[in-house]
């Protein structure tokens, strides 16, 4: 029982009898840690929000802030914690919680050690305050966070009001040590095991299950009571964690976070780039992995249309070796692939060149942290005006994500003209089988694919 | 100016204040229900049986395979009740149901050593049903003539002789959507019984001594064997006014028949899936205009989606019927309303009360007719608005009309209104695939219970001899600052620094028979009970006063008064005067003053997809003299980005179809239900308080503030009316759906659902 404990505001708590499905928002209430609260129990409200020290991107390590009404107790063994509670107390407030509490930032204040852990992993970031004046708050670090009482305005004016960490911080001193081992574990319902060799050996049992941010399993744990027999964190392994931009192919470790992604990339994959903003949160990003969203195989994850549209391909890894599917041929049915048990998403391969028109449509209720109702990827090439390459993929239409196969034959080798563009964009309104369903009508649904392409077409223009 | 609405030259009203708990909040140490639960040794879990089923009876209940179950401790069923099987103030809310009337109705509840012994418990329970019949949309009532309640009529004048005289009559019909609280703390209860059988229940509850009454009367008790007490809310909006109850009894029940403290605190899902909401509505309407565009007459029925049981649909139905008509003099008008029964969450109260349903009314009439009558929606409005010696349709005079005017004339200026509408118009004329737009309107709200017995508060002030004082009152703290601004009202009334005041939790064995902390009224009861003790206190302190000198320090005097034996506390009271109100007639002066103001929005619109966002939010609002202007102000904000989130994002919706779901709701989480996220604030917002509005009559010359500035979010949805018509040719009058989601905008610019 090696590391069942986890490092809390600077103090080693003991980790016994947090068995799944204990979530690290529940063991953290229960050891008296009551700041976090439980909003939705679903990732969607961030009241749970707490940082987590992992290892940084622009610094050894930095503080990363996540839903622990998500996350199982178990996977924090070995880890370090800091909540409300940790970062300040009503004598000495953390420079967030002044913030927060001077400018009417909380009324309720239900959700408000929520946005104040969110608040302090952007406060952290390496390099936020660099070569401007302003405090260079990204407020995409509170997408996740919901508030029902203020209207926002006073938390926004508090980020925007945060200066550099100062010297003595210790918080900010920890970033520039390495991040905590994840060195194995193995609890009552929880295994994170030592190399790849021992996460597949496991996961060929019956009822194990694959775990990394746990931001859909942490969902179908609280919402719809799924009870998996193990869990196998595999989101350590550095088989899953590499990230290369090559001449030929782009490859991204199924086990990185969507954050780590998007920052790793850099916008080296542009169409990507334009999605990572669109999706979820940045509290849902920090955790969900690129393995996991086309793991669940949701026929509306927005990374999955937008894959599709780069003809991206996946390294399915198990302990008989790998082989890699294309994207197009991976999803088999509704949350059904052509994944074996046993077999794990390594890595996901987008080749190159990539194309040099890249759009992300995402139609939905709410304009960021929504579920989409509709997603459209393209990604075309115009070679003197005429459609030399186009792919679209789409989700939110039918059982899988799809591509758009008849609207891009459609396109493909004709001129990019108006003309063109509104026959494809009726075959585009024809694809799949959109549904009405709380989030759009069919009817809608249909619309916005033929409104899509209409729409790309208004914003980079005809022809030339 | 009234004793009550003077304010000394330097007082602790009126300065910006961060919430009393803010540095409590911040740091995660703000303590509510939920939080002390799980500090109490030997707890036990609550988890509802809930039904399947929309309507149907129950025919068989089986607990027993539930106690197969490791740590299912008790099974708590309808024989388990000692006193009244009901939840509410009506008698129509059985606790344990033998008829569900909603889906996931619970039934039975079960007791666990953990919440996942009890959740596994209550999976186990065997029970039987016999589905029935279901209703539930507001159309299908109305169909089945399926209504509870009272059915008012709002009359004035000769509505068929008004709309005779009118040049341009139109009519119209909109059934609009409800809201979701969605406070960020679900309902929790925790409740133990003491030695002497006391219960006691801490609740996040807006009205202590109801759910004190509910609790009494599940358990056969009396009154005084049971305390409330509600340290705090993690939000509250009016749907913690009376959907509290029936959990506190559960926990309070299961407490009494095991001796253990039982915790009860819902899931999101339940919580939403269980209580109840803002109501929906369908209207029908009739209007009449003259040629200048007056309104000569209204004609309207107004159908409110009760849910399954009444709640608090009277007095909503009442606060709509008395805000149909908004800011606008209306001679000849009649209006009829009627409260559908369907089979949903009994929907309650919520921020508004009705008055924002009224509202949504009137202005989509003006909003839709504008172009009908060939008007300028502003210009439309503006020349219909009420002017001083005007009264109500229900006779109150509307007082203090010209801030109405004050205030649209400050946001026309400040907002550079006509200029911007010309700029827009021009930006519009050369971009094809997306529109601005541009809206302003008005907000009068009336401010008072309607039913005047409510009207009345308590507080208990002590001073200790040392000095520092204690306040307790009757009003609650669910994040809208009012134990800020009592702390405020305490210190100016004593002359204190405000650090010598404190304020304990409110519970029902301090200030008995208290009035929800509802109607927006809070500050304005409570404050001017809590006045009302510190005058008490001051008026014995003054002869020792006279003899110490008018230097002597305030320590002082109370440590010689204690030793002259002078009573150091006091109970304060409070009650409204000048109200009346006739329900049956729907007549009379309810409201002790109203709360005006105004908002103009700009929003952008894409035309591929409905989508939109807000540019642009001028506001000035009207708090009278601020007691805590940091408070007012947030709650201008909050409320106004609710009310937003009510008009164009919040979707809830129901399983209408004849499938084995009916009756579900289809919304009942975060994942599908959306709320506003920082995204939705405007991204130019500017909120500011109208000068010179101090309220004679009112504590220290301020007003209620935190309902009405919700309504200013009408702004948004008729500058979303804007842009969709300047897609449309000119002239078109444009419907819009209320939620205005990206969907009801497209199809509003295509000209209808297909």
């Amino acid at each position: 029982m090696e590391h069942s404990h986890a490092v809390v505001n600077g103090e080693t708590r003991s980790l016994s009898g947090a068995e799944p499905p204990l979530t690290a928002l529940d063991w953290l209430r229960g050891i008296g840690l009551t700041g976090a609260k439980e909003g939705c129990a679903e990732g969607e409200c961030g009241a749970c929000s707490v940082l987590v020290a992992r290892a940084g991107v622009d610094a050894p390590t930095e503080w990363t802030a996540i839903n622990a009404c998500l996350l199982p107790a178990a996977s924090l063994a070995g880890q370090e914690v800091v909540t409300a509670e940790g970062l300040g107390d009503p004598d000495s407030l953390h420079p967030v919680q002044r913030e927060m509490a001077v400018r009417g930032g909380s009324q309720c204040g239900y959700c408000t050690p929520g946005f104040v852990c969110s608040m302090a992993a952007e406060y952290y970031r390496a390099g936020r305050c660099e070569g401007s004046e302003e405090s260079g708050f990204d407020l995409h670090a509170l997408s996740g966070n919901l508030c029902r009482c203020t209207g926002y305005r006073p938390i926004v004016e508090a980020a925007q009001a945060l200066g550099a960490p100062e010297a003595g911080d210790h918080l900010s001193f920890r970033t520039t040590a390495p991040p905590p081992v994840s060195a194995p574990v193995r609890l009552p319902g929880y295994v994170r095991p030592a190399d790849l060799e021992e996460a597949l050996a496991l996961l060929a049992e019956p009822g194990a299950v694959a775990l990394a941010g746990s931001t859909d399993l942490g969902v179908e744990s609280n919402l719809k009571g799924a009870r998996p027999g193990l869990l196998v964190g595999v989101d350590h392994l550095p088989q899953l964690r590499g990230l290369t931009v090559g001449d030929d192919v782009v490859e991204i470790g199924a086990g990185l976070s969507l954050s780590e992604v998007e920052r790793r990339l850099d916008g080296a994959v542009p169409l990507l780039a334009e999605v990572f903003p669109l999706f979820a949160s940045r509290l849902i990003r920090n955790g969900a992995t690129i393995g996991g969203n086309l793991g669940t195989a949701s026929p509306i994850g927005d990374l999955a249309p937008a894959l599709l549209a780069l003809d991206a391909s996946l390294v399915l890894v198990s302990a008989a070796g790998e082989r890699e599917v294309p994207l197009a041929g991976y999803f088999t049915g509704y949350r059904e692939t052509v994944r074996e048990p046993g077999e794990l998403i390594g890595r996901v391969r987008v080749p190159r060149p990539l194309a040099p028109v890249a759009a992300f449509h995402k139609v939905a209720k709410r304009r960021f942290d929504d579920i989409s109702s509709v997603a459209v990827a393209f990604a075309i090439d115009l070679v003197d005006g005429e459609v030399a390459r186009a792919a679209i993929g789409l989700g939110g239409v039918a059982a899988t994500p799809i591509r758009a196969t008849e609207a891009e034959d459609a396109l493909v080798g004709r001129p990019w003209t108006a003309e063109v563009v509104t026959e494809a964009a009726q075959l585009l309104g024809r694809c799949g089988t959109p549904i009405d369903d709380h989030r759009a009508s069919g009817a809608y649904r249909r619309a916005m694919l033929a409104t899509s392409l209409e729409k790309l077409f208004a914003e980079i223009g005809g022809a030339a | 100016m009234s004793r009550l609405s003077e304010r000394p030259a330097t007082a602790e009203v009126g300065v910006a204040r961060p919430h009393e708990s803010a540095a409590l909040h911040v740091t995660g140490r703000a303590l509510y229900t939920d939080d002390v639960a799980l500090r109490t040794p030997r707890l036990l879990h609550a988890h509802p049986v809930c039904a399947p089923h929309a309507h149907a009876f129950v025919t068989r209940l089986d607990p027993k395979p539930a106690y197969d179950i490791d740590g299912v401790v008790r099974v708590l069923t309808a024989d388990d009740v000692p006193g009244v099987n009901d939840a509410g103030t009506k008698h129509d809310e059985p606790l344990f149901p033998t008829e569900v009337m909603f889906h996931g109705h619970a039934v039975a509840w079960v007791l666990g050593e953990s919440l996942e012994a009890a959740r596994v418990g209550a999976a186990a329970v065997e029970v039987d049903y016999e589905p029935l019949p279901a209703i539930l949309t507001v159309v299908e009532a109305i169909e089945e003539a399926s209504f509870q309640g009272m059915q008012p009529r709002l009359e004035r004048g000769d509505v068929a002789a008004g709309l005779e005289r009118a040049a341009h009559v139109f009519t119209g019909e909109i059934d609009f959507a409800g809201q979701e609280h969605f406070y960020l703390e679900t309902h929790a209860s925790l409740a133990l019984v003491d030695d002497d059988g006391q219960v006691f229940v801490q609740s996040s509850t807006q009205h202590p001594t109801e759910t004190q009454e509910i609790v009494a009367h599940v358990l056969g008790l009396a009154s005084h064997q049971v305390t409330v007490q509600c340290l705090r809310m993690g939000g509250g909006f009016g749907g913690k006014e009376m959907q509290p109850h029936g959990f506190a009894a559960v926990a309070a029940l299961g407490a009494r028949l095991t001796g253990r403290p039982v915790r009860l605190r819902l899931t999101r899902q339940q919580d939403m899936t269980m209580s109840g909401k803002r109501h929906g509505f369908h209207a029908t309407w009739r209007v009449g205009f003259d040629d200048d565009g007056r309104l000569q007459a209204l004609e309207a029925t107004l159908t409110s989606d009760g849910g399954w049981s009444l709640d608090l649909s009277e007095p909503v139905l009442s606060r709509a019927l008395c805000h149909v008509d908004n800011a606008y003099w209306i001679p000849d008008i009649r209006v009829d309303g009627r409260v559908a029964r369907t089979h949903k969450t009994s929907q309650t109260a919520f921020r508004g009360f009705g008055g924002p349903q009224g509202m949504l009314v009137i202005e989509d009439v003006l909003g839709r007719c504008a172009p009908l009558l060939g008007l300028d929606p502003a210009e439309l409005r503006r020349r219909n608005f009420y002017a001083e010696g005007h009264t109500t349709p229900y006779g109150q005079e509307v007082r203090h009309a010209e801030r109405l005017t004050r205030a649209w004339d400050e946001v026309l200026t400040t907002s550079d209104f006509e200029a911007r509408r010309a700029e827009i118009a021009r930006a519009n004329a050369g971009s094809p695939h997306r529109k601005r737009g541009l809206a302003i309107t008005p907000v009068k709200f009336g401010i008072s219970f309607n039913f005047t017995s409510f009207n009345q508060a308590g507080a208990l002030v002590h001073v200790y001899k040392d000095g520092s004082v204690l306040i307790n009152h009757g009003g609650t703290e669910m994040g809208q600052g009012l134990h800020t601004k009592m702390l405020q009202v305490a210190a100016t009334a004593l002359g204190l620094p405000i650090e010598r005041v404190r304020l304990a939790p409110t519970r029902t064995d301090k200030v008995p028979n208290t009035s929800a902390t509802a109607a927006s009224s809070g500050a304005d009861l409570n404050g001017a009970a809590v006045k009302d003790a510190c005058d008490q206190i001051l008026a014995r302190l003054r002869p020792v006063r006279e003899v110490l000198g008018p230097t002597a320090l305030w320590d002082d005097v109370v440590r010689t008064a204690y030793f002259d034996r002078i009573q150091l506390w006091a109970a304060g009271f409070y009650k409204t005067d000048g109200l009346s109100w006739d329900a049956n007639a729907v007549q009379g002066s309810p409201f002790k003053y109203f709360a005006y103001g105004v908002a103009a929005a700009e929003v952008s619109v894409d035309g591929f997809t409905g989508a939109y966002q807000v540019d642009r939010v001028d506001i000035v609002h009207d708090v009278g003299d601020s007691l805590s202007p940091l408070v007012d102000i947030g709650q201008i904000e909050g409320g106004f980005l609710q009310g937003v989130g009510w008009l164009t994002l919040e979707d809830l919706r129901w399983d209408t179809s004849d499938g084995p779901g009916r009756g579900r709701l289809a919304t009942p989480s975060a994942s599908t239900y959306k709320l506003p996220s920082l995204s939705e604030l405007p991204a130019d917002f500017r909120v500011a308080l109208l000068e010179r509005a101090a309220e004679d009559g009112a504590v220290y010359g301020s007003k209620a503030v935190g309902e009405p500035p919700l309504m200013l979010a009408f702004a948004v949805r008729e500058a979303l009316r804007d842009a969709v018509a300047a897609f449309r040719p000119a002239g078109d009058s444009v419907e819009l759906d209320s939620p205005a989601t990206p969907e009801a905008v497209f199809w509003a610019i295509r000209g209808g659902r297909p």
